[in-house]
């Protein structure tokens, strides 16, 4: 059993914050969730980052395996979205970072930003794409 | 067994990871890094883009861009650490799977970042 001290056993019940699925989606909490989710994302992309520089330092062979496979559309699709969890997890942060300073808490000025947050990181995401096109190409 | 600590106490031992505020203090301070550093990382990623081994390798090599990149993974490394640490703190509650999780967490981090490091190293030296 859990062994928090919500439960502990001869303790008054403390009280718990509602359960996630009660509450109606709302764009802040929305990009919070997202926030989280693209923060475990990259946690997992750093074997990516990882694969990449030990197969650079390795041989030729190994770096064109892994440039293969990041450059199949499967790996390319991996890739869009690594960038777009990265675009937007610094800019969900820059969010967090002004909002540490006491900056653009209330409501109004939060849904905007989470809209931003959102449009920003799609934003970026294309042009980051259109460019390693126009690059590779 | 009773639980001997006062509540005053229970409050002291620094919340259900372990850290405090060590931990969030360090989550922003190293975001304030990483955003020049992950900057720096996708200019890095378009700019070796479809480019060949020898030609990866010699951009590698640069120390300027040894140095940053290395100190991209270290700080992503420091900052993913305690941001999945406080993932795990928030979502188990079994004292045995946390600290399991805890140190999967730990050990991760280190893997990867040796062998980022280690791989850096032997570019930038010419290996
Ligand atoms: C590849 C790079 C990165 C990785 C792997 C990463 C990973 C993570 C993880 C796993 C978390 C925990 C998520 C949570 O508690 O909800 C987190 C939180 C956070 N990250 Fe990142 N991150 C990266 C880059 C960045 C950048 C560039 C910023 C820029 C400002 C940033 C700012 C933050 C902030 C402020 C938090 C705390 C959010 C909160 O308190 O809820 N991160 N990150």
């Amino acid at each position: 059993m859990s062994n928090s001290t919500a439960t502990r056993p001869g303790m008054k019940p403390r009280p718990l914050s509602p359960h996630l699925s009660i509450y109606k989606p709302i764009p802040t909490m929305m990009m919070s969730i997202v926030h989280r989710i693209t923060g475990g994302a990259l946690y997992f992309g750093m074997l990516l980052v990882a694969w990449w520089l030990v197969a650079a330092s390795t041989s030729e062979d190994a770096f064109g395996l892994a440039q293969g496979v990041m450059g199949s559309w499967i790996g390319i699709l991996v890739l869009i979205g690594f960038t777009w969890a990265l675009w937007h997890h610094l800019l969900g942060g820059m969010r967090h970072l002004l909002w540490d300073t006491g900056y653009a808490m209330d409501k109004h000025t939060a849904t905007t930003l989470a809209w931003a947050t959102l449009a920003g990181s799609l934003a970026l995401t294309l042009l980051t794409w259109i460019a390693v096109f126009v690059v590779g190409a | 067994m009773a639980d001997m600590q006062t509540p005053l106490r229970r409050v002291r031992g620094l919340g259900s990871a372990r850290g405090g505020t060590a931990h969030f203090w360090r989550v922003r301070v190293t975001s304030v890094a990483l955003v020049p550093l992950s900057l720096f990382a996708i200019w890095l990623v378009l700019a070796t883009f479809g480019s060949g081994y020898l030609e990866t390798r010699a951009m590698l090599a640069h120390p300027v861009v040894a140095i940053l990149l290395g100190l991209f993974v270290v700080i992503t490394l420091d900052h993913m650490r305690s941001g999945m640490e406080e993932i795990i703190a928030d979502y188990i509650h079994g004292e045995g799977l946390k600290l399991v999780l805890l140190m999967l967490n730990l050990f991760f981090v280190l893997v990867v970042g040796g062998a980022c490091l280690f791989a850096l190293l032997k570019i930038a030296f010419g290996g």
